[in-house]
């Protein structure tokens, strides 16, 4: 991803900030300028708690560039308790302990870093929920 | 106003400051120190004065891990992010050398914009001097609250005695008005001199030392200097603290050093987190900080000393007020944190550490 691309997503990559819709309620994620629902154009930004649960995922032995010191790793797709689906990298997990339907929570990573001198990038990882009633 | 010459060795604000939120972080990962002695020596025993130290995972640095202790701070306080207007973080270990650490903490946070962002650096003392500076600008009245956090990644040269106990974590304490407080600062005193015990230049990638400097000149000069000082100016001696933390390099320095002071194994025992996770360098002594305001009770009085090589200690007195329960059970606690461990190899930590060029 382009460092001006990152820069531009940053709150929704750092604070996983959608959108609740002022009509319907509905939640949305990555933020919309229009509610999927009912189509209404009053939707205020809305910082998701960051709770949800493993649909699927999928494990990289091969990484594309910037990612090489994380592998292996998986990346899994992952259902928000507020409703959004999303695709995001797993954390603090050994691989063989995946499961779906496991339960996950938020943590901010780094997701890549573009050589020794590039800039780093920070973003949402997913992790089983490390600590049960916090 | 004769305050300057009537005390003028105590620190302490114009307008009464405490802790409102602290929280912890230590990685998941923990090497134990003679997966690294066998690498270097040989499989030679005893020689190791730590079993374990934590490790942080091929994602995680110093602003990861101060997100992460910063959320808990906020979160025991219940203080708005935007109301927080300094995010202080002292580290030996920022990911960048040009790019502050601070703003992506206060960005992940919503803290940005309208807040002050810096890093600071003092080896191991960065952290408690992030926190004088934080009760100094709420003590002055600028802002309602200021975040202070110690966190470091420390890395020992490969085959170095320092990469047996190297850590990472630390703590993150958002500092308030006083009658907010969970632990109310009652003094502070701070000590420095030019002393050649550790340093890195810059560009070079792992430490140096100077052997005969680490112990007396170093370490337990300032130390002592700072906490008798402190004590002295308030009138306190050894019995009238609770607990003590002083940093931890080791487990021994912070146990002798504790003696020489008068302070009883008893009183550091919930601080000292060396044998179990390292030096986690400017999070060291603020984490041990953390863990005793997790075990506090009201009326408890806390003493903090840092040491940072160059060198320098803070020494700090808080007095643990009844908000601490509430707040206490709002974030995880620092034994969450040190319970929660996986141990890896010495191949796969050399991985991840990029020792492996
Ligand atoms: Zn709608």
């Amino acid at each position: 991803m382009s460092l001006a691309r990152h820069w531009r997503l940053r709150d929704q990559r750092y604070r996983l900030e959608g959108t609740a819709c002022d009509d319907c309620g509905t939640i949305q994620f990555p933020p919309r300028p229009l509610c999927p629902n009912c189509r209404s154009r009053t939707l205020s930004p809305h910082p998701l708690d960051g709770r949800g649960q493993l649909i699927s995922y999928t494990v990289l032995y091969q990484a594309p560039a910037g990612f090489e010191a994380q592998i292996p790793y998986a990346v899994g797709i992952v259902e928000l308790g507020e409703g959004p689906r999303l695709t995001a990298m797993l954390t603090d997990v050994d691989l063989d302990a995946l499961q779906i339907g496991m339960s996950l929570e938020m943590t901010i990573r780094k997701l890549r870093s573009d050589g020794d001198d590039g800039v780093i990038q920070y973003g949402y990882k997913f992790r089983p929920v490390q600590f049960e009633g916090a | 106003m004769n305050r300057a010459t009537a005390d003028v060795a105590l620190m302490r604000p114009e307008l009464p400051v405490g802790i409102v939120g602290y929280g912890a972080y230590i990685p998941r990962y923990r090497i134990r120190a003679e997966a690294i002695s066998r690498v270097w020596h040989g499989d030679q025993d005893g020689g190791a004065p730590i079993a374990q130290k934590s490790v942080p995972g091929p994602d995680e640095d110093v602003i990861t891990m101060s997100i992460e202790a910063a959320a808990n701070a906020l979160r025991r306080s219940g203080v708005a992010a935007r109301d927080v207007r300094a995010v202080w973080v002292g580290s030996e270990s920022h990911p960048y050398a040009v790019k502050p650490t601070g703003t992506i903490v206060a960005e992940a946070l919503g803290i940005a914009n309208a807040t002050l962002a810096a890093d600071l650096e003092f080896a191991c003392k960065a952290g408690t001097e992030a926190m004088q500076a934080a009760t100094a600008l709420v003590g002055s009245g600028m802002a309602p609250y200021a975040l202070a956090i110690g966190m470091d990644t420390a890395q020992g040269r490969p085959g170095d005695a320092l990469e047996q106990s190297a850590a990472a974590g630390g703590a993150a304490f958002l500092m308030g008005a006083g009658d907010e407080a969970i632990a109310l600062l009652e003094g502070a005193y701070s000590f420095v001199s030019d002393t050649p015990d550790f340093w890195r230049r810059a560009d070079q990638p792992y430490p140096s030392h100077g052997h005969r400097f680490t112990g007396e000149p170093a370490y337990f000069t300032h130390i002592i200097g700072a906490a008798r000082a402190l004590m002295g100016a308030m009138g306190l001696t050894p019995s009238d603290f609770s607990a003590a933390i002083f940093h931890q390099p080791n487990s021994k320095y912070p146990r002798r050093v504790a003696k020489q002071l008068g302070f009883t194994a008893a009183q550091i025992a919930e601080g000292l987190l060396a044998p179990e996770i390292g030096n986690c360098y400017a999070g060291s002594s603020p984490l041990g900080l953390a863990r005793v305001l997790d075990k506090a009770q009201p009326g408890d009085r806390i003493l903090i000393v840092s040491f940072g090589s160059g060198a320098g200690s803070d020494a700090l007195v808080y007095h643990v007020t009844d908000r601490i329960d509430d707040a206490r059970r709002r974030a995880p606690s620092t034994d969450d944190y040190l319970a929660r461990k996986q141990f890896v190899d010495y191949a796969t930590y050399a991985r991840w550490r990029g020792k492996i060029r």
